[in-house]
Order: structure tokens, then C-alpha cells, then sequence
């Protein structure tokens, strides 16, 4: 891999890979049984330079901020390279947010440039706010032979071919603005340094490295954290090759791992679970014979990798097993949400290593990660090398809040000096999470200190966020919560949010006033809804500005009505 | 008459739309209405989703990209993406 030491931003780490590796295979594009591209680092630098020169022509310049709105594939990657071999500053927003909640986290960026997949940019030119847009160039990918553009340009044909001026950036200086959330209210970008990345990738690579040759099957939106890191900055400064498959469909994603051969895949707790359950499924329906003897087989893997992983032995007593992920596989990376211990332990029995962590965007990731020094279900692993890991305020029992301190934590939240001071006290962030670490250095997480919730899928959902879709409900007011905020629970699972009502005095709640909510309650995305509503018959605590006092407010909740009050939706 | 045509290809899509997913996913076809969530209705998720989409592709004969099924949550909706396609 490249001395990430010696590089000062993002641009800078991924030009000198470019130079390093031009025969080796860094992207491939496959969408279904079909590929659709295959690039080396050389034809990966020709693609991207005439965009480079052609977004320079354009007005772009150090510092210029560029949005990208795509689904994983590779001009994502080009696209990105541009942006910082221009010195510019990437925002990478959510795909899957809706066109409405994506204009307005691209106001709040004050994006000027945005490079954006036909279908997306079809349905933003229609969203309400468009034409209050600001970006100054938009680039659409794939659009049809006669489509109707709008005044964007065709990202095919935005190409110069004079050589682009390569535009040197500080270690210091921005690289991205990741919004880690605020799609309702107030948004949360963080605004992460090249430096912040560069050792980011120097410690994930300590512990998991990419070289020549190894695949990394790329399904987590490039947009996030994760993917960006460990399925672009980590394998292209390493000369390793990442594929996109256009499609997440389980069936095709089952046969990259062979066609591909796929070394590393990053993937949420949701798939991970849904990859366990095929395997069981598959075990269960065997012969009873042919499962007594694979069942001895795993006993014996599991007792055989107690103390450390052994891939090739493991290889060896579980063929079949590895051959279903194509024989190459060393590790699954989850993140995103909490992934339930049993379902660590089974893989692990198999000889499949899941390198479970804790991080967040604010953190540049990762915080914690397994390093198999043994294996342990239970935690999310120790923290990374060049990051400090404190517990605030522990009990007797040593549960506290999580505190981090480290070269990559984000320098701040973009023009909210407020929320960056409540999140990153005298250096050390909180990301507002409940845990211990034991002898051993391990961190276990016990649930959440902040009114938040993280679902399955990865998706972290704020409260306040929410509010907005039952804005002009017929009732005095009302407020959103995490029921496990209200009640407090030490659990990171099966998390809920309640609508909290308060209707005008003497009006009940009536079976038309739950109908509308569950209406309203549609409306928002399925992992944004509420699972319930409950009744509250006080007065909400505001400030002298008229904001609800939350934390007041859960506290008197909490202490007044039982969880079981909530009535489903 | 030819609106009227296209209104009843529609209606006999979401027919079939919501037989295929009362058989996949062992939901009653009484319990399931167009306009019902259905994620909710299902108990399923976005990976299961996913998977009623491949059904569909195979009943129908016809590839629908995984983003047709973005922001989408009704059998109604879904039923005209797919009708958009036939």
C-alpha cells in the first residue's frame, strides 16, 4: 500500500496510486449477469482527467463543493477523483433520500457543482424547491438519446482534452461534507478533513489490508462512511479493485461472490442476517446424515479458531461453505447498526470472520473493530490504533457515556457552531452512545444516552426529523421520541419511535384523529415511521423561545406512564 | 374506450401484483388491498421487497431496475411502475 504519511489530502493519495498500479484492475461494473465495465488505474485516470479539465473550464476551483447523488457504480469513483484532484470539496449525498429532503441538503451545502444519475435528477427537477436550487453545473449520468435535461449537461460528454491542473490541498483543509442526518430539520454535516481520512485508512488497513488482487464487493452506498472508505480510499491506495453491482437483489449479490471472487464486502446487520438465514435454511434442508457430520465439522472449526482465525484450515474443514462465497472471501466488514452477537458467533463458527465495529460519521467512521486477538461476539472489538476511547460518568457497574478522541474526528458540523460544541466537548467527541470497556480493552455498548435510533438497515433516525410530517395535526402539540428514551433500555435493538399527543383540552383522541396519523405516518419512509402513539394529557415544558424541552419533557414521561401505554399503529 | 382499457390492464396488474405477493409471502389475498403498505401489510423488509420485485419480473417478463422500487410502499404504485414497463 501507498505510506499514506506522505500524502497531504485525498487528491494527492489517489494520484500517486493511479501512477503506482496502472495494469492492476481497480474498478469493475457489473449490473445482473452482465459487466458493464472494467477498468485499470491507468484507464480509470484517462476517464477521470477530461472531466477534471472540463469541470476546471467550468469555473471549478480549490475549495469549489460538489455534490454527487448515484447509486454505487463506477463514476461515482470517477467523478469523486475529479472533484479532488481539483482541489474541490465532495458532499456525497444519500441516493435513497427522497428528491425533496436532498434539495435541501444540497442548499445547505452550497453545492455548486453536482454530478447526479438521470433518474434521480429527473425526479429532483420536479421535487418542490427546485428552483430555489443554487448549483451551478449539473452533470447527469446515463440519460436517454432525447431526454429533456433541464439545463444540466450530459456527464458522457462534459470531457476536455487539454491536461487538468492537479490542485494541492492541506491535510487540514476540507475534503467532504457527509451528512450524518437533518433531513427534516436541522441538517448535520460533517465536514471531515483530508487528514481526517488519510488516518482513517492508515488504521483500517492495519487491521484489514487490500494489496493487488483483492475484490471488494461494494453494496453500501458509496455515500456512506463506510463504503466510502473501505470500497474507494482503502482499496485504491492499496492497488487493490472494487466492484459495483448495479443491483442489490440477494441473487445476484450470492453470484459475484463467485463470479468475482470477492475478498472483502461491507454490509449491514440486515443483510448479514439475511445471508445467516440462507445458510441455516441450507443446513436445515441436508440430509440428516450430511448435517450430523457438518454440524461435527463446525464443532470442530469452533474449537480449533478459539483462539485465533485459521482461514486456510477453516477452508479446508468447510469447503462448501466458502465455495458459496466463492472461495476467496476473508472477512465481512458490518456497520451501521448494532449486529446481534449470535449471528457474529455463527459466521465465525464457519470460519467466515465478521469484523464488527462501532463508528460514526462524526468519528470518520470507525471507532472500535474486532481484531480477532480472540474472537469475541459479545463487544464491538477495541479501539483503533490512533484512537483514545474514554467512558464518562461510569456507574458502578462502569457504564458511562462513550467519549473518543482521535486525528479523525470531523472538525465540525457545517455552520452549526452550537451542535458542534454539544457533540465535541474539549476535544473528545460523544456520540451519545452508553457503554464499558472490560479488562480486556473491548468496548460493549449498552444502548443509547440520545434521543435517537438506529434501525437495521443502518439508517440513523432522528426525532426531530420526523416532526415535520405531523406538522398541522389537529392537536395542541405533540412530539416525537425514542421509546427507549422515554424508557430507558439497555438494548441496541428492536428500537421504536413514539408520537407523543397532546390534544387541545377537551378533545379526545377520536378514531379519525389516529387515522390521519397513521396517513401522515405512511407518507414518511418505512424505517421513519412510528410504531405507536401516546397520550399525554400536560402541558409540554418550552423554552422562552417556545421549544419543547425534550429533555424534560421524556423525563416527566418516563416517570409518569409505562411503555405499554403506547397504542400501535 | 381505449382509457378505459388501459385503466382495466392497470387494475388486473395490481391484481396480480398482490396475488404474487399473497403467495410469496403466505398472506391471505383477502387481507391485501392496493392501497395498503406494504411493507407493513407483509411484515417485510427492504431486502425481502427486493425479492417480491424478482417475482415480479419473472410473472411479468420484464426487468425492473431496483430503483423503480425507490420511495415506493403501496402495491398501487407499484403496479403502475410495473404497468409503465409491460
Amino acid at each position: 500500500m501507498l505510506d499514506l504519511r506522505q500524502y497531504n489530502s485525498l487528491g494527492d493519495a489517489l494520484r500517486a496510486a493511479l501512477e503506482t498500479w496502472p495494469d492492476e484492475t481497480c474498478l469493475i461494473e457489473a449490473d445482473r449477469e452482465r459487466e458493464n465495465l472494467r477498468l485499470t488505474y491507468r484507464q480509470f485516470k484517462q476517464s477521470a482527467l477530461p472531466l477534471a479539465r472540463a469541470i476546471q473550464d467550468a469555473g471549478f476551483v480549490s475549495g469549489t463543493r460538489a455534490a454527487i447523488i448515484m447509486t454505487n457504480q463506477s463514476k461515482w469513483l470517477i467523478s469523486a477523483y475529479a472533484i479532488f484532484f481539483g482541489g474541490g470539496v465532495l458532499v456525497p449525498l444519500d441516493y435513497k433520500l427522497t428528491a425533496a429532503e436532498q434539495i435541501k441538503l444540497l442548499q445547505h451545502s452550497g453545492a455548486e457543482f453536482l454530478v447526479v444519475e438521470y433518474y434521480l435528477w429527473r425526479a429532483l427537477t420536479q421535487a418542490e424547491g427546485f428552483n430555489e436550487l443554487r448549483t451551478r453545473v449539473v452533470l447527469v449520468t446515463e440519460a436517454p438519446k432525447d431526454a429533456e435535461l433541464g439545463g444540466a449537461k450530459r456527464w458522457e460528454e462534459f470531457a476536455e482534452t487539454r491536461e487538468p491542473v492537479f490542485v494541492a490541498r492541506e491535510r487540514k483543509d476540507q475534503a467532504c461534507i457527509v451528512y450524518s442526518s437533518g433531513t427534516g430539520g436541522r441538517p448535520k454535516g460533517c465536514v471531515l478533513t483530508h487528514e481526517n481520512y488519510l488516518e482513517q485508512c492508515v488504521a483500517l488497513t492495519s487491521l484489514y489490508p487490500f494489496w493487488p488482487g483483492v475484490r471488494y464487493l461494494s453494496i453500501l452506498p458509496t455515500n456512506h462512511a463506510i463504503d466510502f472508505m473501505v470500497g474507494f480510499i482503502g482499496p485504491f491506495t492499496c492497488g487493490a479493485t472494487v466492484v459495483h453491482l448495479r443491483t442489490l437483489r440477494p441473487e445476484y449479490i450470492r453470484e459475484a461472490f463467485t463470479k468475482y471472487q470477492i475478498t472483502y464486502m461491507a454490509l449491514v446487520p440486515m443483510v448479514l442476517k439475511n445471508l445467516e438465514k440462507g445458510l441455516r435454511q441450507r443446513f436445515a434442508d441436508l440430509p440428516k446424515a450430511r448435517r450430523t457430520v457438518l454440524n461435527g465439522l463446525i464443532g470442530v472449526n469452533r474449537t480449533l479458531t478459539r483462539r485465533r482465525p485459521r482461514l486456510k484450515l477453516s477452508r479446508t474443514l468447510l469447503p462448501q461453505v466458502h465455495q458459496a462465497f466463492g472461495g476467496g472471501l476473508r472477512a465481512f466488514f458490518v456497520g451501521g447498526a448494532f449486529t446481534e452477537p449470535a449471528t457474529l458467533q455463527f459466521f465465525y463458527d464457519l470460519g467466515i470472520q465478521v469484523g464488527n465495529g462501532y463508528g460514526c460519521t462524526e468519528a470518520g467512521t470507525a471507532i472500535t473493530l474486532n481484531d480477532f486477538r480472540p474472537f469475541r461476539a459479545d463487544t464491538v472489538g477495541k479501539p483503533l490504533p490512533g484512537m483514545e476511547v474514554k467512558i464518562v460518568n461510569p456507574d458502578s457497574e462502569g457504564i458511562g457515556e462513550v467519549a473518543v478522541r482521535s486525528k479523525t474526528l470531523m472538525s465540525e458540523y457545517l455552520d452549526d457552531p452550537e451542535m458542534t460544541a454539544e457533540t465535541i466537548v474539549n476535544g473528545w467527541l460523544v456520540p451519545g452512545d452508553l457503554g464499558r470497556i472490560d479488562a480486556a480493552g473491548h468496548l460493549q455498548l449498552f444502548g443509547r444516552k440520545k434521543n435517537m435510533i438506529v434501525t437495521e438497515e443502518g439508517k440513523n433516525i432522528y426525532p426531530e426529523d420526523i416532526e415535520t410530517y405531523f406538522e398541522g395535526l389537529p392537536v395542541k402539540e405533540f412530539c416525537v421520541f425514542a421509546a427507549n428514551y422515554l424508557w430507558p433500555a439497555r438494548t441496541m435493538v428492536g428500537e421504536q419511535l413514539v408520537l407523543v399527543v397532546h390534544p387541545d383540552p377537551g378533545q379526545p383522541i377520536t378514531p379519525e384523529l389516529v387515522s390521519r396519523i397513521a396517513e401522515r405516518n405512511r407518507r414518511l419512509t418505512n424505517y421513519k415511521r412510528v410504531s405507536g402513539y401516546l397520550e399525554w394529557d400536560r402541558d409540554f415544558p418550552l423554552t422562552a423561545s417556545m421549544k419543547i424541552k425534550r429533555i424534560e419533557l421524556a423525563e416527566q414521561i418516563g416517570k409518569s406512564v409505562e411503555r405499554s401505554a403506547v397504542e400501535s399503529l | 374506450m381505449a382509457k378505459y382499457e388501459q385503466m382495466s390492464t392497470l387494475q388486473d396488474t395490481t391484481n396480480e401484483v398482490l396475488a404474487l405477493a399473497s403467495t410469496h409471502f403466505k398472506v391471505p389475498r383477502e387481507q391485501l388491498t392496493p392501497d395498503d403498505d406494504f411493507f407493513k401489510k407483509l411484515g417485510i423488509n427492504s431486502l425481502q421487497a427486493l425479492d417480491l420485485l424478482t417475482r415480479i419480473e419473472q410473472h411479468f417478463h420484464i426487468e425492473l431496475p431496483d430503483y423503480e422500487l425507490q420511495g415506493v410502499s403501496d402495491f398501487r404504485t407499484l403496479a403502475e411502475r410495473i404497468q409503465s414497463r409491460l
